[in-house]
């Protein structure tokens, strides 16, 4: 009897903290987290959170360059950046100038073929190989500052004692912490706009709206650049909007099946997306009718690394109804949002961002537009990509997103042919008529 | 992602590549860069469809030919050593390169070496000529369908006339010499780093 008797108090206080503690913890959640998502109200607690974080990586960053100066090791320079200087000139003007250098011939009767001719496509090729504008974006953008995530830098060895506790402190954090909170709060919402809210306080998810007046409404399209799933998480946490997209099976099966009971959504069979007028047809019943909530559409097809903007696809744009272009930028500082779907899955996808410091992001509604008289669908498109480019400060690429997967369409190629035929044979026209 | 980390350059490495193509530090580094975000297959070295993955180097008409260019003969792949030997060629001359020791071996970014370069992508076969078959088929990779066969033919007699000097209608690598000189610095590329 004698040792329980010992336990007993210890027992009791062990039960009475934990009991307390789980209290405290359990209505802390609700009070900072549920109920101002219910009502949609912030404090501004995630604000100070993401400044304090950006001083936290200033420093890190720091340290790390002052480590890898003292031992002499060179830093490994993040690649996005350009690093050669590309002029915009034309195959013509190009050749000629080849010409121009090396001839003291008078130009008036040009020349036709020159062996030097070669040097510009070879040139241009190796500078391809160097440095190209497409390949880049489907990758995940790399940072000059260390956001102290492992993946997002190449250069993390053992600096500093200092630097190694941080990064382990913020190891224990994000996955002892943040994420286990995350992921109860991920599987514990059931009601449509409210979930959304607490999805992006889950993630803690700091979105700017620009221009609310510009919201789409209903009976139009909604059009953005896509850079991963949460997007469409950001943009339903702020309207309602009907989904367009393909069935998937697995967990995203799931997700659409129980989204499309609070809201209808259009889904296609797969073998349904390959029939282009079944796809417009239903589309533009929707749109007909103005009770429905706008179309969410992503034209690029594919998700891209957030610092281009690339070919839309022309579908969207021939329904004919108005076009509210949304621009979605992230913060690459906090977490890349960028979901290489040739890499990661889903779910490996969502554990790292439920692992990151935050998702911060702008979301900048523009006016709307219409086609206008004898613009084609095409012309429609880029005149809308260029409009969100330009708001979102991201490149505007004329390249197909489809790139990503697939070969580059010969017509290209035999594009550039025709150019330089033209050159050849042009001067031959005017040696026979002279 | 941690196996690139895994992989980063050693530094005698990093030397030797300076030695031998004359590319700063930074250079390297950053090309480096460049080869492990091409090589999809995290092997360490390079396939051709590594190369025509990228697009704009896809459609280039000759394409094909730089791609080639880029392989020693006879091989599939190529490592970050051949990688940088082949664009080494691409570098501008820096003035303090012309006064150096003569007897040392010839730099990779010469004036000859890139003629030559330039000369094998006219001469797929290696003997040391540009026969009047290779220069059309180069013309008709650069122009393809859009002119017909006897008017690429007139531009490559043409074109064979003016360079031949001794009369064995083919181009020698001297007779490229004396057309191709005074363009080839056009080939070199900044990287600015």
């Amino acid at each position: 009897m004698g040792p329980f008797l010992d336990f007993n108090p210890f027992d009791n206080l062990l039960c009475i903290l934990l009991g307390i503690s789980f209290t405290v913890w359990f209505t802390l959640l609700l009070v900072f987290i549920i109920v101002p998502a219910i009502f949609g109200v912030s404090f501004g607690i995630r604000r100070l959170y993401m400044k304090t974080l950006l001083k936290i990586f200033e420093w890190a960053t720091h340290r790390i360059e002052r480590g890898a100066k003292d031992n002499n090791h060179l830093l490994y320079k993040p690649y996005s950046n350009a690093i050669i200087a590309k002029e915009p000139t034309s195959l013509e003007e190009e050749i000629n100038e080849i010409r121009r250098r090396g001839s003291n011939r008078d130009l008036d009767s040009a020349s036709e073929f020159e062996m030097s001719d070669i040097f510009y496509f070879c040139r241009r090729g190796v500078e391809s190989i160097m440095d190209d504008e497409v390949t880049k974006r489907f990758s995940a953008e790399e940072l000059e500052s260390w956001n102290l995530l492992t993946r997002s830098n190449y250069n993390f060895q053992h600096i500093s004692l200092r630097l190694t506790v941080l990064w382990g402190l913020g190891v224990v954090i994000r996955y002892g912490f943040l994420l286990p909170l995350r992921m109860k709060n991920f599987l514990s919402e059931q009601v449509h706009l409210m979930c959304y809210r607490i999805c992006v306080r889950a993630l803690t998810a700091i979105i700017t709206y620009h221009d609310s007046e510009n919201k789409p409404k209903n009976g139009g399209i909604c059009v953005a650049n896509h850079t991963s799933p949460i997007d469409v998480i950001i943009l339903a946490s702020d309207g309602c909007y009907a989904m367009v997209g393909q069935i998937h099976g697995g967990l995203m099966g799931v997700i659409q099946k129980s989204m499309v009971k609070a809201c209808p959504h259009i889904w296609f069979e797969r073998s349904e997306v390959k029939d282009r007028h079944l796809v417009a047809k239903r589309l533009s019943d929707h749109v007909e009718d103005t009770t429905k909530l706008p179309i969410l559409i992503f034209p690029e097809g594919t998700c891209i690394n957030n610092t281009s903007v690339m070919m839309f696809k022309k579908g969207s744009f021939e329904i004919g109804s108005t076009v509210y272009p949304v621009a979605i930028k992230y913060d690459p500082r906090f977490g890349d949002a960028f979901w290489n779907s040739s890499q990661f899955g889903m779910v490996n996808y969502l554990l790292r961002m439920m692992s990151s410091w935050a998702i911060v992001c702008s979301v900048w509604y523009l006016p709307p537009m219409t086609r206008e008289e004898g613009e084609d669908a095409v012309k429609f498109a880029s005149r809308v990509k260029a409009a969100i480019a330009r708001q979102g400060g991201l490149v505007d690429l004329l390249w197909d997103g489809g790139l990503k997967r697939g070969k580059v369409k010969d017509t290209f190629k035999e594009e550039q042919q025709k150019l330089y035929s033209k050159m050849l044979v042009g001067t031959q026209e005017d040696r026979s008529r002279s | 992602m941690g196996s690139r980390a895994s992989t980063l350059l050693r530094e005698e490495e990093i030397e030797e590549i300076k030695k031998e193509t004359g590319f700063s530090h930074s250079q390297i580094t950053r090309l480096y860069s460049r080869f492990t975000s091409l090589d999809k297959g995290e092997n360490g070295t390079l396939s051709r469809e590594d190369f025509q993955r990228i697009p704009e180097l896809a459609i280039n008409p000759l394409g094909d030919r730089i791609i080639n260019a880029f392989f020693p003969e006879g091989e599939d792949q190529v490592n970050f050593r051949g990688f940088m030997r082949t664009l080494a060629h691409f570098r501008p001359i820096e003035d303090n390169e012309k006064n150096k020791d003569p007897i040392a071996s010839e730099p990779l970014n010469s004036r000859s070496n890139k003629l030559l370069f330039a000369f094998r992508l006219y001469d797929l076969d290696r003997d040391d000529k540009i026969s009047r078959d290779e220069l059309l088929q180069v013309l008709r990779m650069m122009v393809g369908v859009n002119i017909s066969d006897e008017q690429l033919g007139s531009i490559a007699d043409r074109t064979i006339q003016e360079a031949d000097q001794n009369g064995d209608n083919s181009i020698s690598f001297n007779e490229f010499i004396k057309v191709g000189n005074v363009y080839i610095l056009y080939i070199d590329i900044d990287i600015d780093i």
